[in-house]
């Protein structure tokens, strides 16, 4: 049985939504149900998306790697979103924080993220027909992409849903509120994944909204907001699963409202001492999201040290790998001028030929490609 | 052949396009019942039914937005932004998202899209309903920028448009809607981008435009022979992105002069483009500097004083004479 995303206690005005207490130890409401594998693997991915992570600040640091978004603290709101979609018919649009926890729909999205990372240009090429888009630097764009591949499958009448991912700052553009108007009037099925980890690089939520909740915006859309407890990955997973079938049942679309905490900068070039009280944070290190779920499935009987161990490896493993191919990945010196179009223009190519003798005349045209 | 104005001819080839091909999508503000504020989708809606034929909210960012999202998926979206002028409340969705999305994807998106919009000015519209953008489009790479001229060229560069697989800036002069009256081919009619059409052919001076000041132009050359006995080679651009620069050089190059005409602000409009082209490539032809006439550099003006800021063919026949040392 599904969530009624209409009942009172999960609209707007009520608290987030949880499943399980903060620290995982009691079971607040029904759990919604999934199989005891799919449960570790949804640890799994959340583990290696904190790992990934971790992994890519480093890099940064080490001047390997360009600047990247660490998703710390948000890992349950990704990932339990994303369990609750079938990647066979259901679109994600990450912003530029989620890729790494996006494994589910193949290990190909964090291979592409390591290549975005490295400044390659296949970084934005996740092969068909994985149903991820290129993650979005320009805020809230991506949303109208959204409706449009949503409205795309209704046409078609096609099963699938899309779920877009955008934080609390972008829901203050244009664009979140055209693509929610035009949804609504379309009954496109769309998922709006508000994350909202309290802080918009240094803009914290009173600076953002004045509105008592970014679900409360979906009233004016025509269509239910639910606030849901953001490190709560059951939760999560429970109101994204009544999201997705109310929409794949054309009843429309479902904003929700993740209420989270970005534990970590904004990226690797921001310092959040600056700006961010230490009491701000001091409450979210108890709700961490992985070792809720953890202590849950602990106490199930379902994870142990020694799964966790594994899951570790397993996770370095994976970030290596997807590591290792983009730092051995070479990109012709002239490759910014493929896939503009199609076709090249006939001054494109003229271009490309004055580029290529210079770099011949040069002696760099023996650069790989 | 049938005769047709501009406005029929873009109605006609939307009725074919979208038979011919079930993937192709029309939307945009007042483009179903309405059948579009100029009645170019009239039509649209009774045959082809509501989900083909959408009225949208008023929005362009999310016309645009949701254009890359059913591309992506596989249709054939034809938008309709219904004055270019309101398209800057679409810009980034135009310049960060459509024109960039086979780009940002590295290939793997294929983004047929056709954004059709009027522009231009002379008949007395309140503010931004007359801009000519151009310019800025063509500052986008990803992007082509497709300006027909007359009634037959709007079919077949528009069934072009919407059968190429990058994403076709389709803009409609505004003031030629029915001015512009043509014989239209019948049947499958394809003009192909990039190649210039000969107006009228000259051998003193080169004119070169598009859209609503190639007519500008052809009066010009017509009052030029007829008073001046200058001879004048009208060159009609058809497309910006992708541009024919040997039809440019070729014209220069018989006639040794040129006059660029545009609507637009006459600073870093496509004229300078044009006229750049024109002395990397054919310099050695030239006898007389190029001449440009175009909108001078302030906001479009408010009706009582538009017909003063819109090039007239006075304007290009003294630049032409100019040239020409006459």
């Amino acid at each position: 049985m599904t969530l009624d995303l209409h009942e009172p206690a999960l609209t707007a005005s009520g608290e987030p939504y949880r499943v399980l207490s903060d620290d995982g130890t009691q079971v607040l409401s029904a759990p919604p149900e999934v199989a005891d594998a799919d449960l570790c693997a949804m640890l799994d991915e959340m583990v290696k998306a904190r790992v990934a992570s971790a992994r890519f600040f480093n890099l940064q640091r080490q001047g390997r790697s360009g600047t990247s978004a660490p998703i710390d603290g948000q890992e349950a709101t990704v990932v339990g979103t994303v369990a609750a979609l079938d990647p066979a018919t259901d679109w994600v649009l990450p912003q530029y924080r989620e890729p790494v926890a996006l494994g589910r729909y193949g290990p190909e999205v964090l291979e592409c993220y390591a290549l975005y990372q490295r400044g390659h240009p296949g970084g934005g090429h996740i092969p068909a027909p994985i149903r991820v888009f290129p993650m979005q630097i320009s805020l809230a764009a991506q949303i109208p992409h959204a409706v449009g591949l949503a409205w795309a499958l209704q046409l078609k009448r096609e099963p699938g849903v899309a779920c877009v991912f955008f934080g609390d700052g972008a829901s203050s553009e244009g664009d979140f509120y055209e693509a929610a108007n035009f949804a609504g009037v379309l009954r496109a099925p769309v998922i709006f994944l508000c994350v909202n980890n309290g802080w918009a690089i240094s803009t914290p939520l009173r600076n953002q909204t004045a509105a008592g909740s970014f679900a409360a915006k979906a009233a004016a859309f025509g269509f239910p907001g639910v606030r849901v407890d953001g490190n709560d990955a059951l939760a999560m997973y429970a109101v994204a699963a009544a999201a997705r079938e109310r929409a794949s049942a054309g009843e429309g679309p479902t904003l929700i409202e993740a209420v989270t905490f970005r534990m970590g900068p904004h990226t690797t070039a921001d310092d959040p001492k600056r700006y961010q009280p230490p009491e701000d944070r001091l409450p979210w290190e108890a709700r961490d999201p992985i070792r809720r779920l953890r202590t849950h499935l602990e106490i199930r009987g379902l994870w142990d040290d020694a799964r966790q161990a594994a899951a570790e490896a397993a996770a370095a493993a994976a970030v290596d790998a997807a590591w290792e191919r983009a730092e051995a990945a070479t990109a012709a010196p002239d490759a910014f001028f493929d896939h503009v179009y199609a076709q090249p223009t006939p001054r494109m190519e003229r271009q490309r030929a004055e580029l290529r003798a210079r770099l011949t005349e040069r002696g760099e045209a023996a650069w790989p490609s | 052949m049938a005769v047709m104005t501009l406005v029929e001819a873009v109605n006609h080839t939307l009725h074919a396009e979208m038979e011919r091909d079930g993937r192709v999508l029309v939307f945009g503000q007042d483009v179903a019942r309405n059948g579009g504020v100029f009645r170019a989708t009239d039509g649209l809606l009774d045959r082809f039914g509501a989900a083909r034929v959408v009225d949208t909210p008023l929005s362009e960012g999310a016309i645009i937005g949701t254009a890359v999202g059913l591309a992506a998926e596989g249709l054939v979206p034809v938008a309709e932004i219904q004055f270019l002028g309101f398209s800057w409340q679409a810009f980034h969705q135009l310049a960060g998202q459509l024109a960039r999305l086979r780009y940002r994807s590295d290939g793997r998106f294929d983004c047929p899209v056709t954004v059709r919009a009027p522009f231009g000015g002379g008949v007395r519209t309140p503010e931004l309903h007359s801009e000519a953008l151009e310019a800025q489009l063509v500052q986008c790479p990803g992007l082509k920028v497709v300006l027909p001229a007359s009634a037959a060229d709007a079919k077949g560069l528009l069934a072009s448009a919407i059968r190429d697989p990058d994403p076709v800036m389709f803009l409609e002069p505004l003031k030629g809607y029915r001015l512009i009256k043509d014989d239209v081919p019948e049947g499958e009619h394809l003009v192909p981008f990039g190649q210039a059409r000969v107006v009228r052919r000259g051998d003193d001076v080169s004119m070169i435009a598009w859209s609503a000041q190639v007519e500008v132009a052809r009066k010009a050359a017509e009052v030029l022979a007829e008073e001046h006995s200058v001879s004048a080679d009208v060159l009609d651009l058809r497309t910006l992105v992708p541009l024919d620069i040997e039809a440019i050089v070729a014209s220069v190059e018989r006639t040794g002069r040129a006059v660029v005409v545009q609507e637009a602000p006459l600073s870093a409009g496509f004229a300078a483009e044009v006229v750049a082209t024109i002395c990397e490539e054919a310099f050695y032809s030239l006898e007389a500097p190029v001449a440009r006439v175009a909108g001078y550099d302030v906001p479009y003006p408010v009706g009582m004083l538009e017909d003063r800021y819109v090039p007239d063919v006075d304007r290009v026949v003294a630049a032409a004479l100019r040239v020409c040392g006459a």
